[in-house]
């Protein structure tokens, strides 16, 4: 059994299964199934277009999955440590965590900020914090990710300022900000500015890495949150696909051509579901995606076709009845990631359906990542299950029913378009009451859930506490970084900020200017307020 | 006469963006046959008071997923009382602790249905204690 739907006979036996995205599974698959498939022409050589065996041609032969958890609490000191921990445990990447009122652009002393500040993640008002966060970290060994949307060119300004006070030059940097504003409008909801002035951020960060910022990946398209706000996982990679071919529009509309940008953009997956379907899904998604970006956007460059990827996360699977078992299935998980040819992996700590992970969950996450390289012969070939008559089969109709999902999107006028009138959001929300359906009614079994329950007393898990003072600390600090600033030198910034994103110029160089001001996160999305405006959710029930 | 619907507001108070669970109770409530007004994310509890009278309705159900619940929820009792809403349930739904139900319910919430509570459990819950 699996993330499916089962149906039996009454003697108990399975007679058929459907995958979430709708395909039927045969009992089993022989080279008929396989008849007009091509080898050369479907599946080729890893390395080579159309990229479905891997990206690289030895893939975890010649270098392993990049281990980034994603982490970051309370003051950007406390991130600090954690970041020093994890490094220390082996972790080769970062992934910053960062608090509500931060993603949604509040200064720590706002209002609305009240009983957030650095409670879901690193709470970050001017460019001290950041001084702080990555105080002696080699940013030049070790990537950064940011987990931050609506605000991310602001942060990029700030990780490129900091890095530099270090002595660390742009050249050298890999920040991957998020930065997918419009997975956010149908998941995850930091969203802040309107739809187009929104897009236009994106592309204001997309241009000036291609020009200024050569190893960092300006954005990071998610399906992650997709899929984890309910879509299937056909769903999944179409809607990350058309999001990205907006995106994309949208830079070659300025006169970029697609090889000067696209070998930068990356995808954050979700691993959660049943294993074959995910593995052909990540497959297909390779394979589709390769020749969407040569046919569709006539790229030359091999690179701008790869689809790079973090497949990971996987918390829609985990469960808060026995917790511990989310251990073991957070493992298969991974185990699915790695038979996917991802480039970086990331797990849900078993307790986060509780609580930030509390330092031993974490480094649990990262032990499960690093058995799977050592222990149990991951690193042995390229994409083990490539050839299979069943995983060949699957990938087919995993690529066919993106493609199906996609042409509906692209049918209603594209996805700025599907977001703003909340299409996406209406189909996602569906999918995902009928999901908790399923399990509700036990079609979907879940250990623990709905089958294998047990009493359902309290389960032993140690959960982090939030700390109230943090908020004072951070309030504090604030306030000194106030009174040290030169605060002419912060108006004059933010004057020529707001007159940038009036005039459409990209404001990146301006970020930069006011963020060596110390300028506030509050201070300069402010201006991008005033200008642009605020998001407004359509209406989906 | 046809019985009145019961009219729930279903709600995001606060920063937390997750709404996966808000929507899906609201579209089982509607499917029970209740009358759902969705406000959306990032309401503040000024707007989640007005929207409750201006729409009159029965339940206000409060979704947090951050673990702010505790402050959010207090603030938005003391609004109700406040503005004597002693008609109008208030249940809780969320990323709830154990430890934490019962604390919101002394502090007057009326159900607390954290993640993975039954669609049927947590509707019978409202149509049994609704007050009217």
């Amino acid at each position: 059994m699996g993330v499916a739907q089962y149906k039996k006979n009454e003697k108990g036996k399975i007679i058929d299964v459907i995958l979430e995205s709708g395909i039927h599974v045969k009992p089993v698959y022989t080279p008929e199934d396989l008849e007009g498939w091509d080898c050369s022409r479907d599946l080729g050589k890893p390395g080579e277009y159309p990229f479905t065996r891997g990206i690289h041609e030895l893939m975890y032969r010649a270098r392993p999955y990049t281990m980034r958890q994603y982490s970051g609490f309370g003051s950007p000191k406390d991130t600090n440590e954690r970041f020093k921990l994890l490094i220390n445990h082996g972790q080769t990447g970062l992934n910053v965590a960062f608090d509500l009122p931060t993603q949604l652009g509040l200064d720590s002393d706002d209002p609305r900020a009240e009983g957030e500040v650095g409670r879901v993640g690193m709470a970050v008002d001017t460019l001290r914090d950041f001084e702080v966060a990555f105080e002696g970290i080699p940013l030049d060994k070790i990537g950064s990710g940011l987990t931050i949307n609506a605000v991310a060119s602001i942060m990029l300004a700030m990780y490129e300022v900091t890095a530099q006070k270090y002595g660390y030059s742009r050249e050298v940097i890999s920040a991957t900000p998020q930065n997918d504003i419009l997975k956010e409008m149908v998941g995850r909801g930091m969203w802040i500015f309107p739809v187009e002035p929104s897009i236009r951020l994106i592309g204001d960060t997309i241009e000036y890495s291609a020009k200024y910022l050569p190893r960092t990946n300006p954005v990071s398209i998610c399906g992650y949150h997709i899929r984890e706000s309910g879509a299937n996982p056909a769903q999944e990679i179409a809607y990350a696909f058309e999001i990205a071919i907006t995106y994309i529009e949208h830079v070659l509309e300025r006169g970029l051509h697609i090889d000067e940008f696209a070998p930068r953009l990356s995808y954050n997956l979700d691993i959660f579901g049943n294993l074959w379907e995910q593995v052909a899904k990540f497959r297909a998604a390779r394979r589709l995606w390769a020749k969407i970006i040569k046919d569709r956007f006539g790229a030359k460059d091999p690179r701008s076709m790869w689809l790079r990827m973090l497949a990971g996360g996987g918390g829609g699977g985990l469960t808060m009845e026995q917790p511990e078992n989310n251990i073991v299935r957070s493992a298969y998980y991974a185990l699915i990631s790695a038979l996917s040819g991802t480039q970086t992996m990331a797990l849900c700590s078993y307790d986060e359906a509780y609580t930030i992970p509390t330092p031993k969950a974490a480094v649990i996450s990262l032990r499960t990542m690093q058995l799977l390289l050592e222990e149990v012969g991951l690193r042995d070939t390229v994409d083990p299950l490539g050839g299979s008559y069943y995983i060949e089969t699957l990938t087919n109709q995993m690529e066919e029913k993106i493609l199906e999902y996609m042409n509906e999107v692209e049918k209603i006028g594209g996805m700025a378009f599907a977001v703003e009138t909340g299409y996406i959001q209406r189909e996602v929300a569906h999918q995902a009451y009928l999901h908790e359906k399923a399990v509700q009614e036990g079609e979907i079994h879940k250990v623990g859930v709905n089958v294998y329950t047990e009493n359902e007393e309290e389960y032993e898990v140690e959960l982090h506490e939030y700390d109230s003072e943090v908020a004072v600390s951070q309030i504090a600090s604030l306030n000194e970084v106030k009174r040290q600033r030169d605060n002419t030198e912060v108006t004059r910034t933010l004057k020529d900020l707001e007159q940038a994103a009036r005039e459409k110029k990209n404001v990146m160089p301006y970020l930069v200017d006011a963020v060596r001001t110390y300028a506030t996160l509050g201070e300069m999305t402010s201006v991008f307020k005033s200008v642009y405006g605020e998001f407004k959710e359509p209406d989906i029930f | 006469m046809t019985e009145k619907r019961i009219r729930v507001l279903v709600t995001k108070p606060g920063l937390d963006g997750h709404d996966r669970g808000a929507k899906v109770v609201a579209l089982a409530f509607r499917d029970a046959g209740m009358e759902v007004i969705y406000t959306g994310l990032h309401q503040t509890v000024e707007q989640i008071i007005q929207i409750a009278m201006q729409e009159d309705v029965d339940v206000i159900g409060l979704s947090i997923l951050s673990g702010a619940h505790i402050p959010i929820t207090k603030k938005l009792l003391e609004a109700v009382k406040k503005e004597k809403m002693e008609n109008v349930l208030v249940v809780v739904g969320g990323v709830i602790p154990k430890k934490d139900i019962k604390l919101l319910q002394e502090m007057g919430v009326d159900g607390v249905f954290p993640i993975g509570t039954p669609f049927k459990e947590s509707i019978s819950f409202i149509k049994e204690h609704v007050k009217r």
